[in-house]
C-alpha cells in the first residue's frame, strides 16, 4: 500500500558525519557490489566512451567559503534517507513504493513496479534511480537483505556501506530509541535533516564538518615572494619594457 | 526535467481529446449517424491515443494494470480510474447520439464533467510534485483545464471557443510569471540540500560522477533552455492568438480544422516548455538549478 504508515516500530537508518568522511567511495563500491549480486543494479557501456549505471549512493564533493576561517572541503554522500513523510512513496499508483511499519525502511517491490519514474520525481534529494536494463525503480534498501541476514556474522548484520566505511563514518541504528549510537551522535553533533522546508521528515540525519580554527601562515609563504635581482632582474626588466 | 516525447504527447492529446469529449457528453454539437461516429471517433481517438502514448515511457508496461490499486493515495492512480470511467460513461452516449437512441442527456452531462476531473487528476500528477517548484502551484491545474475547454471548444466549432483560446494565452502568461520566479520562492539552495549553509556557502568541488546517469538525464535537462524565450511567443501565437483570429474568419469548417490544428501545436509546444523549463531541486546537488 502507498500509504504511509501512521508511526513506524523502529526507526532504522543512517548517521552520516561528514566530519570523518573522506570521500574515498568505498560506501559507493560496497553498495554496488552487494546490492548489484541482489537486486541487481546494471551498467550501460561501463568501459566505453559514454559508460552510465544505477548507483544506490553517490558521494558528491563541496568547498565551502568559511566566514573568518579558512575554506573547507566537504565530501558528502548521497542516498535515500527512508523520510517519515516519503513523497516517493504516496505519488506511487501501483503499489510498488512502500514504507514498512515495522522498521521504517523504504523499499520498491519490483515485482509491482511499473516503471514510471513518478517516485523520482517525487524525490527531492536524488535518491531513486531507474535501471535501464530493467526498467525498475532502484533504492537503497538500508541492506534489509544484511541487517536480519542470520546466515551472516553477527559483526556482518549491518549495511553495506557502513560495514564498509574506513573512518567510521556512516553509523546504522534505530532513531526511535533514544538510547541507540545513531540517537545519542545526532543529539551530541547536532544532527541535521536536508532540506527540512520539503517537509519529508528524513530519518538518516548528517553530522556537521566541525569547524577549523583560524588559519595559519604557512612559515615557506616568505619564499614565495621572490624578486629577481643582478642579472636576472635586469632580464626580468627589459624583457617586460620589449 | 527531461521532456520526454511520450509524455509531451500523453498529456497534450488526451487534454485534447478529454476536452472535446466533455463538448459532446454535454450537448454541444447534436450529430448523428456517420458525422457522430466520426466526432465521436475523434474525441474516443484524442483520449485514448493520448493515453496509450503514456505507456511508452513505462519502463515496465506489463504491470501497467496495478496501476489502478492505488487511488486512495496516488494521483496516476486516480487519472486511471478517471479516464477509464470516462470513457466508460461517454461509450453509451456516443452510441446513443450514432443510432438515435434517445439517452436522457444527464449520463453526457455527467461523463463530460468526468472528462474534466481526468484532465484535472493528470494536472495533479504534476502539481503534486514539492521538489519541482515550478509545478507546485495551482495555476497548473488551470492550465490543463484550459488547455482542455479551449481545445474542446474549438473542435466543436462554438462561437465563444476565441475566447476560451485568448483564455489560454492569458493563463500562459500567468504561468510563465508566477512560474520564473517558482524556484526561488521554494527558497532551496546548495545549502540547504547539503546542509551546509551552517558552515558557509559551498560550491561544486568535484562532480560525484563524471559519467551520465539517470538522474541527470530524467531530472537535470537543461537541452534547449536557451530557446526559452522564443518558444514562449510560438506557444502563444499558436496555442490561443492566432487560432482565435482564426476561427473568426469565416472559413466554415476547413476554418476550425485549421484552428484546431494550429492549437495543438502550440499546446504541443507550450507542453514542451512546462517540462524543459521546470527546475528539479536536485540539480542543486550538481550545482545546477534544474
Amino acid at each position: 500500500m502507498t500509504a504511509l504508515p501512521q508511526a513506524t516500530e523502529k526507526k532504522l537508518g543512517l548517521v552520516i558525519d561528514l566530519d570523518t568522511c573522506v570521500g574515498c567511495q568505498a560506501c559507493v563500491t560496497a553498495c554496488k557490489g552487494w546490492n548489484d549480486a541482489g537486486i541487481g543494479l546494471s551498467d550501460q557501456d561501463p568501459y566505453g566512451a559514454d559508460p552510465s549505471g544505477t548507483f544506490l549512493n553517490r558521494v558528491h564533493s563541496y568547498q565551502v567559503a568559511v566566514p573568518d576561517a579558512p575554506a573547507q572541503v566537504v565530501t558528502f554522500p548521497r542516498s535515500c534517507l527512508h523520510c517519515d513523510n516519503a513523497p516517493c512513496v504516496t505519488v506511487c499508483p501501483t503499489g510498488a513504493s512502500y514504507k514498512r511499519a515495522e522498521d521504517g525502511i523504504v523499499l520498491v517491490n519490483e515485482d509491482a513496479c511499473i516503471g514510471c519514474g513518478l517516485c523520482a520525481w517525487a524525490c527531492p534529494y536524488g535518491a531513486r534511480e531507474m535501471d535501464a536494463a530493467q526498467g525498475v525503480m532502484k533504492k537503497c534498501t538500508l541492506c534489509v537483505d544484511r541487517i536480519y541476514n542470520e546466515t551472516l556474522a553477527e559483526e556482518d548484520r549491518e549495511p553495506a556501506c557502513v560495514r564498509t566505511c574506513p573512518t567510521n563514518a556512516r553509523h546504522f541504528g534505530d532513531f526511535a530509541d533514544p538510547e541507540s549510537t545513531v540517537s545519542q551522535l545526532v543529539a551530541q553533533r547536532g544532527g541535521y535533516d536536508l532540506m527540512p522546508d520539503m517537509g519529508t521528515n528524513p530519518t538518516n540525519k548528517y553530522l556537521p564538518p566541525r569547524k577549523k580554527g583560524p588559519g595559519t601562515a604557512s612559515p615557506l609563504a616568505p619564499l614565495l615572494d621572490i624578486k629577481a635581482t643582478g642579472i636576472a632582474g635586469w632580464l626580468d626588466r627589459m624583457l617586460g619594457k620589449i | 526535467m527531461h521532456p520526454a516525447p511520450s509524455v509531451i504527447l500523453f498529456s497534450t492529446l488526451s487534454g485534447l481529446g478529454f476536452g472535446f469529449l466533455a463538448f459532446l457528453g454535454w450537448g454541444a454539437l447534436h450529430p448523428s449517424g456517420w458525422a457522430a461516429f466520426f466526432l465521436w471517433g475523434l474525441g474516443y481517438g484524442l483520449a485514448v491515443g493520448g493515453l496509450m502514448a503514456s505507456t511508452f515511457h513505462l519502463g515496465n508496461p506489463k504491470n501497467a494494470l496495478k496501476a489502478f490499486t492505488q487511488w486512495r493515495t496516488s494521483w496516476l492512480s486516480r487519472e486511471a480510474w478517471a479516464s477509464v470511467a470516462t470513457l466508460a460513461l461517454l461509450a453509451p452516449v456516443a452510441l446513443s447520439s450514432i443510432f438515435g437512441l434517445g439517452l436522457p442527456p444527464v449520463l453526457g452531462q455527467l461523463g463530460g464533467l468526468l472528462a474534466l476531473v481526468t484532465v484535472f487528476t493528470t494536472a495533479m500528477i504534476y502539481t503534486q510534485i514539492k521538489a519541482v517548484p515550478r509545478w507546485h502551484h495551482w495555476l497548473t491545474p488551470v492550465m490543463f483545464l484550459s488547455f482542455a475547454l479551449a481545445g474542446g471548444a474549438t473542435l466543436s466549432g462554438l462561437v465563444w471557443a476565441p475566447v476560451l483560446l485568448l483564455a489560454v494565452g492569458a493563463v500562459l502568461l500567468a504561468l510563465w510569471r508566477t512560474g520564473d520566479g517558482a524556484f526561488a520562492r521554494a527558497g532551496q539552495t546548495m545549502g540547504t540540500a547539503t546542509g551546509l549553509d551552517q558552515l558557509g556557502v559551498p560550491s561544486v568541488l568535484d562532480p560525484a560522477h563524471t559519467a551520465g546517469s539517470y538522474l541527470k538525464r530524467e531530472m537535470i535537462f537543461v537541452v534547449g533552455r536557451k530557446h526559452a524565450a522564443k518558444l514562449r511567443m510560438i506557444a502563444l501565437a499558436l496555442a490561443s492568438i492566432v487560432p482565435a483570429i482564426v476561427l473568426l474568419v469565416p472559413l466554415g469548417v476547413w476554418g476550425i480544422v485549421l484552428a484546431a490544428g494550429l492549437h495543438l501545436a502550440g499546446a504541443l509546444a507550450a507542453r514542451w516548455l512546462f517540462f524543459a523549463e521546470a527546475e528539479h531541486v536536485v540539480g542543486l546537488y550538481y550545482g545546477a538549478r534544474g
